[in-house]
C-alpha cells in the first residue's frame, strides 16, 4: 500500500505522542478480528484495551452464563473452532480464554490497560488520548461493543428506595440477592434464564415481559442457528429489512446455551409468575401492561413465519411436528405488584445494554444518542464501528458475524487510507 | 418478506392511502416536533347523568387543525340505573374508541401488506364489577376487569396473515395502549 505521510513521525518520538495508521479501540472478539484483517492487508495498527482481554466476559456477567450459539459457529478470521465439543456451548470464562487464545494466535498488537479518555478529530485523522499517553492516527475503529452499559428504563427513578435494584452487569448469582420476591424485568434470553435460575434457587420470581422473540433450540434435530445461517436469515442485511429500527431494538431470542427449549411457558411451569411489560410506578405499586397476550401471539406468529422460511429452502421439507407451533398459553397475568416490604424486594433489570461512546468527541450521533453509521462506516471520515446490533447483518453482534463484518469494514479502511494518501500526495506536489 | 405485497399492491384497495401515511412517517421522523399532537374534547352537563361532549379542534403538524364539522356525543346511563338513556355510557365510548382504532389499524396494515379486505367486523365486551364504582368493595377496581375483542375478517389472505394483521394493529393502536398501560391524568378546577 501507499505509505501514509504521518509515518514520517516515528512512533513515540514526539513528546510521547505516537503516530499510527489505525487505532482499534477494544480487544474483544471484534477488535481482534479487525486486527487480523488489517494485518493480512499489511495495515499498521494497534489495539487499545481498557483492561485485559476478555474482561467483560470474566467480570461483568453472571456466573452461569453460556453463549447462545453452539461452538461450531465460532470462526474468527484465522481461527476456526477446533475443540472436541462442536455442539456444546461455551461458558463465559471459556469465551474469555478463547478470545485470549485468539489474540495470541493472530499476534494482535494489543496495548493493555490503555483506557481511552477522548477521541477527537485533528488534521486528517484523530487524536486518541489514553491512560498510557496520546496517539495520532488516520482511522479509528470503535470495537467497544454494544454491551458496555446496562440500559435501565426511566421509571426506575420512581421505585421506592428500599427496593434493591441490580442490573445483569452486576448480578452474579441468586444467593447474593436480598431475601424476598424478585422482579426480573426483560423477556430476552437473559431475562428468562435468570428468572429460571433465581426461581430454581427457591426464590419467588415475577418476570415482566414486553416484546420478545420465541425461538426453539432445535428444528428437525438441528440447532436453530444452523437453520438461521443456512436459510440466510442470519446474514440478512440491514438494507433488506422492513423495519431496521425495530430489528436493532429486538431483545435476544429466548434460548439458553444448552439443550431444551426456554420459553415463557417453560419458566411459568416451573413457578415463575409472568406479567406484562413494566409500564409504570404509582407510589409503591408497580404497574404492568395488559398487552401480554398480544405480544405472545405476535411472537408465536413470527416463529411460524420463520419456520416457513426455513421450509422454503431447497431440499427442505419440514413436516409436523417440526412445523407445529403450539400457541403460548399463560395464566392470566396480574397488572400490579406491591414494591417494598409488601412483596417485591429486588428488581433485576435484564433490559439490555447500550454502547458507551462518552469519550468520542466527534459530531456523529443521532438525536437519540445513537451512532450514525451505514454498515459500520460511521458518518465521519476515517471512523468505523463494529459489533453493533444488526450493524451490517443480523450476525453483527455474534462472534460468528465478526469475520464478515471486519473483512468488509477493513476493505473500506484500506480504500480510505489509500485514497487519503493519494490526495495528500497530490496536494503536496501541487504546492511544490 | 411480505409475500404477496409485491404482486398485489396495485390491485389491493382498502381505501387507505398508505403512501401518504408512510410519507407522514418519514416527514415526522425528520421533524419530531410536528409529531406532537393535542386532542381535545369539551363537555357540558345537561341534566341528570346526561352530558354532551363536542369534538372539533385539535393541534398537530405545528398548527391548529379542525375536523370538517363539530361532532357531538351524548353520554348518559341506561334506565336500569334510573337514568334517561339519552346516549351510551362513557365506558361504552371507550369500546367505541377501541373498535374504531383497532379496525382502522387492520385496514392500514392490510393495505401496507397488500392484503385485500372484504369484510371486517368486531364484537367487543368489557367486563365490569359494579361493586367498584358503587363503593361496595374497595378491592374491586372501577374500570374494566377484562376486555374482549373478537374479529371476524374476510380477506384474501391465510388465517395466519389475518392473525398477524390483528396483532400488528394492536401494536400500533393508540386506544389499545391507553387501555392497557397506565397514563398520567391531571384533573383541575378553574
Amino acid at each position: 500500500m501507499i505509505r501514509p505521510i504521518s509515518t514520517r513521525f516515528t512512533p513515540g518520538s514526539y513528546r510521547g505522542v505516537r503516530d499510527i495508521d489505525v487505532i482499534i479501540i477494544g480487544a474483544g472478539h471484534s477488535g481482534l478480528a479487525m486486527s487480523a484483517q488489517l494485518a493480512a492487508q499489511d495495515i499498521e495498527h494497534v489495539v487499545l484495551e481498557a483492561g485485559d482481554i476478555g474482561q467483560r466476559w470474566r467480570h461483568e456477567r453472571w456466573d452461569s452464563l453460556k453463549l447462545l450459539t453452539p461452538n461450531w459457529t465460532l470462526n474468527l478470521p484465522g481461527l476456526m473452532y477446533d475443540g472436541n465439543d462442536s455442539h456444546g456451548f461455551m461458558h463465559k470464562d471459556e469465551v474469555a480464554q478463547y478470545i485470549q487464545m485468539y489474540a495470541r494466535a493472530v499476534s494482535a498488537p494489543v496495548k493493555r490497560d490503555s483506557r481511552v479518555h477522548r477521541v477527537y478529530p485533528s488534521g486528517n485523522g484523530y487524536v486518541v488520548r489514553t491512560t498510557q499517553g496520546e496517539w495520532r492516527c488516520r482511522a479509528v475503529v470503535l470495537a467497544t461493543g454494544a454491551y458496555a452499559d446496562p440500559v435501565v428504563p426511566r421509571l426506575a427513578e420512581a421505585i421506592p428506595a428500599d427496593v434493591e435494584q441490580i442490573t445483569t452487569r452486576d448480578y452474579k448469582r441468586a444467593s447474593d440477592l436480598p431475601p424476598g420476591k424478585v422482579l426480573v424485568v426483560g423477556g430476552s434470553a437473559t431475562g428468562l434464564q435468570l428468572a429460571e435460575e433465581i426461581n430454581d434457587a427457591g426464590r419467588d420470581v415475577i418476570l415482566s415481559v414486553g416484546e420478545h422473540v420465541r425461538m426453539p433450540r432445535k428444528v428437525a434435530g438441528r440447532d436453530v442457528y444452523w437453520w438461521l445461517m443456512r436459510s440466510g436469515v442470519f446474514w440478512e442485511t440491514a438494507g433488506e429489512m422492513d423495519d431496521i429500527h425495530r430489528a436493532r431494538k429486538l431483545p435476544s431470542p429466548q434460548l439458553r446455551g444448552g439443550s431444551g427449549d426456554l420459553t415463557l411457558e417453560s419458566v411459568a411451569k416451573k413457578g415463575v409468575e409472568i406479567v406484562g411489560r413494566f409500564a409504570g410506578v404509582r407510589g409503591r405499586t408497580a404497574q404492568f401492561s395488559g398487552n401480554l397476550p398480544n405480544l405472545c401471539k405476535s411472537a408465536d406468529l413470527k416463529l411460524i413465519r420463520l419456520l416457513q422460511r426455513f421450509n422454503e429452502m431447497d431440499h427442505v421439507n419440514l413436516q409436523e411436528p417440526d412445523l407445529l407451533i403450539e400457541p403460548t398459553v399463560l395464566p392470566r397475568s396480574r397488572l400490579c405488584a406491591e414494591l417494598g416490604s409488601g412483596e417485591v424486594r429486588t428488581i433485576l433489570w435484564a433490559t439490555g445494554f447500550k454502547p458507551n461512546y462518552e469519550w468520542l468527541d466527534v459530531d456523529t450521533f443521532d438525536r437519540k444518542g445513537g451512532l450514525r453509521h451505514t454498515g459500520g462506516i460511521v458518518d465521519a471520515p476515517g471512523l468505523y464501528a463494529l459489533g453493533l446490533p444488526v450493524m451490517r447483518t443480523r450476525a453483527s453482534t455474534f462472534i460468528a458475524g465478526a469475520a464478515d463484518d471486519t473483512l468488509a469494514v477493513s476493505q473500506h479502511i484500506r480504500g480510505y487510507l489509500n485514497n487519503q494518501a493519494h490526495t495528500e500526495y497530490t496536494a503536496i506536489t501541487a504546492i511544490a | 418478506m411480505q409475500n404477496n405485497a409485491a404482486q398485489q399492491n396495485q390491485t389491493v384497495d382498502n381505501g387507505v392511502n398508505v403512501e401518504a401515511l408512510l410519507g407522514a412517517r418519514e416527514a415526522l421522523t425528520e421533524a419530531p416536533e410536528a409529531a406532537q399532537f393535542t386532542w381535545r374534547a369539551s363537555s357540558r352537563w345537561i341534566h341528570g347523568t346526561h352530558t354532551q361532549v363536542g369534538v372539533h379542534s385539535f393541534h398537530g403538524l405545528g398548527e391548529e387543525q379542525r375536523h370538517k364539522t363539530e361532532f357531538k356525543f351524548d353520554s348518559d346511563h341506561p334506565e336500569v340505573f334510573a337514568a334517561e338513556d339519552i346516549g351510551p355510557t362513557p365506558v361504552e365510548y371507550v369500546m367505541v374508541g377501541l373498535a374504531g382504532c383497532l379496525t382502522a389499524g387492520v385496514a392500514s396494515v392490510a393495505q401496507n401488506r397488500g392484503i385485500q379486505l372484504n369484510k371486517v367486523t368486531a364484537t367487543l365486551e368489557g367486563q365490569m364489577d359494579l361493586q367498584g364504582i358503587l363503593g361496595i368493595d374497595s378491592d374491586v377496581r372501577n374500570g374494566f376487569n377484562d376486555v374482549r375483542v373478537t374479529f371476524d375478517i374476510d380477506a384474501d389472505a391465510t388465517q395466519e396473515e389475518i392473525e398477524a394483521l390483528v396483532a400488528q394493529s394492536q401494536k400500533r393502536s393508540a386506544v389499545f395502549d391507553v387501555i392497557t398501560n397506565p397514563t398520567q391524568v391531571t384533573v383541575e378546577v378553574n
